[in-house]
């Protein structure tokens, strides 16, 4: 158990690897170079030089790559090119609205998703469970500006509640201020990760459903609920815990899109900022932080998932 | 009292019939449900849209229907049908050229990626198994990482434009395929015919052309349009990033990003509700297909990936 779990540590150090290294290199075939870009296109061959020597591009690629790294884990992430202030600060509080939002979702949307499948799952082809796994196909299919148009048009046009647009300062403010301030986000967000979840976690507990010992648990005339409860669900655990950290993965792409939507003041809106003034420091850094946070994310569904299935830990 | 209640009757429904008990053989029949004919309709309606879109717009693409009374976010009237967008642009002729970008662009781009995915996953799944750990963590590499990001990066490193779009999202979703057929590729060859045809001195190339890809072959095409979708949602995510197909080219995604304004402020909501509801329409209606066919194939589709 310790030692596959080990092992998959040392997967996804491995992938962290080959992530950075993706980004990295994916960053370094950009035409034109930072010094040149930083100075502008007046400056002169000496100050280039100078500026490239102190940002450390005349050193040879590998060792451009492990200066980076080594600052990237120490907590620097450079200093932006198109703006000359450090990405950290840049970054400010974005990271925290970032993090507030998407910690909502997962607070409000996984226990009300999870209740919602493995009720689909207790009466699988009833009425409820067809209208549940419609809307949720619906869903899953759909893009989340599609979603974020439909609340809107629903909160905002036809009820009155919320802006269509996330403005003014998050500072100096309660929490529950903040939660309608960022209302309709939070929102979209749930519904981003509630299709996936549903569905998933309703075949989780169907999955267990269908093995022969919960049949031998009806024959024994146990009631329903108490198969579900006591015999189903605990088994159900594992996988049910795998789909949860999958989707919050979901979360961070997803998040991308809600955050622009609503001209929201976070992490996501900063990067495509980045690309959008091809800022390569800043697409490097943040582009980082949210892939290691999808890996570590993949690294607890896959944990999970060998946690709880014993065929995975004792493989043949 | 009538004594034949009195008698147990197994209740007896004419709609249940012997192919539908759980070991029957493999139905042939393929009949698509209510959802599966609507999801075809929409699909259908669509397609046709896609294909001649562009000559039976009644505007150009970038023409105004209105060019005496320039105002932004008119709106819906004869002449224009769906109002005008944030440049005073006609929306629907707008949506009609999108139609065939949005759609023609993620077409592309899942073949390109069923192309590059299967050549690589099956030939993964017959060489050596060095070659084949190098391949899959390769792939594996590729696959941890979330799409948008990889296609952030290679917008920002390379610029945005159609060919640099079909390119990525074929790339990046080919990894998915990779698996799946690399995974159809190691099933198929441990089979009886397989070991059959190795015994009679069959060649590697005779092996794959002629027994592994015919069986490979059906369920990746079942599975082609469950990455259609996934596809359509990626460019479409980046053009509403602003990073995919650039202004002033119509696409669905962008379509959504330009105007809006007109919701944040409250103006109109057709600009932004017509593109969105039309990417919408078209992956729901793609996914009531895959629906049907998967629940069709047994299900199985979902266990492989």
């Amino acid at each position: 158990m310790f030692s596959l779990i080990l092992k998959r540590l040392g997967v996804g150090l491995i992938t962290v690897l080959a992530v950075s290294m993706i980004i990295f290199a994916g960053t370094k075939i950009l035409p034109g170079d930072a010094a040149q870009i930083r100075l502008g296109q007046q400056a002169t061959e000496a100050n280039v030089a100078a500026m490239r020597e102190r940002l450390g591009l005349d050193k040879p690629f590998i060792v451009q790559y492990a200066n980076w790294l080594t600052n990237f884990a120490k907590g620097d992430l450079g200093v932006s090119l198109s703006s000359d202030v450090p990405i950290t600060s840049l970054i400010g509080d974005r990271y925290k609205n970032t993090l507030f939002v998407s910690s909502l979702t997962a607070l409000i949307g996984v226990p009300i998703s999870l209740m919602l499948g493995i009720m689909a799952a207790m009466f699988p082809g009833s009425l409820y469970d067809r209208i549940l796994t419609f809307v949720s196909v619906s869903l899953v299919a759909a893009p989340e500006f599609f979603t974020a148009t439909l609340l809107v048009l629903l909160f905002v046009f036809a009820l009155g509640i919320g802006n269509a647009v996330v403005v003014g300062s998050t500072e100096n403010k309660g929490l529950f201020e903040l939660i309608a301030h960022f209302a309709l986000p939070i929102t979209t967000l749930c519904f981003v990760i509630a299709s996936q979840l549903i569905r998933m976690s309703r075949a989780a507990v169907l999955n267990v459903m269908s093995s022969p010992y919960i049949e031998m648990a009806v024959l024994k005339g146990i009631p329903r609920k108490r198969i579900i409860f006591r015999h189903a669900l605990l088994n159900a655990i594992g996988p049910i815990v795998n789909v949860v950290a999958l989707n919050l993965a979901y979360l961070v792409t997803g998040v991308i899109v809600v955050e622009v939507y609503f001209g929201y003041p976070g992490l996501a809106t900063l990067i495509v900022q980045g690309v959008q003034t091809r800022d390569f420091v800043l697409i490097q850094g943040l582009g980082m932080i949210f892939c290691l946070t999808y890996v570590v994310l993949m690294l607890i569904a896959d944990i999970a998932a060998y946690a709880s299935n014993p065929r995975l830990r004792h493989p043949k | 009292m009538n004594s034949s209640n009195d008698h147990y009757v197994a209740p007896y429904d004419d709609a249940v019939s012997f192919d539908e008990l759980p070991d029957s053989a493999p139905s042939h029949k393929f009949r698509l449900s209510f959802t599966g004919w609507l999801g075809t309709i929409i699909v259908v309606f669509w397609t046709i849209v896609a294909v001649s879109g562009p000559f039976i717009a009644p505007f150009g693409e970038n023409e105004l229907p209105f060019p005496d009374a320039y105002s932004e976010f008119q709106a819906p009237q004869p002449g224009a049908w769906l109002g005008t967008d944030v440049s005073d642009r006609d929306i629907l002729s707008r949506i009609m050229y999108g139609a065939s970008r949005t759609m023609g662009i993620s077409f592309l781009a899942t073949v390109l990626a069923y192309m590059i995915g299967v050549v690589f996953g099956i030939g993964s799944a017959v060489s050596s198994p060095r070659v084949d750990m190098i391949l899959s963590r390769i792939n594996d590499a590729f696959l941890s990482l979330p799409t948008i990001m990889l296609g952030l990066v290679v917008v920002a490193a390379v610029g945005s434009s159609i060919p640099v779009l079909i390119l990525t999202a074929g790339v990046i979703y080919a990894s998915v395929i990779f698996r799946l057929s690399r995974s159809l590729g190691m099933e198929i060859k441990v089979m009886d015919f397989v070991e059959a045809a190795q015994a009679r001195g069959e060649g590697r190339w005779w092996i794959i052309t002629k027994e592994i890809w015919p069986n490979a072959a059906m369920p990746l095409l079942t599975d082609f349009g469950l990455r259609l979708i996934y596809v359509i949602l990626f460019i479409s995510s980046l053009s509403f990033l602003g990073l995919g197909v650039q202004p002033p080219q119509a696409d669905w995604g962008s379509m959504v990003r330009e105007n809006l304004g007109a919701l944040q402020y409250g103006t109109s909501i057709i600009p932004v509700i017509a593109p969105a509801l039309a990417i919408a329409t078209l992956t729901v209606g793609i996914n009531l297909i895959v629906d049907d066919v998967s629940a069709h194939s047994g299900g199985k589709l979902s266990n492989r990936l």
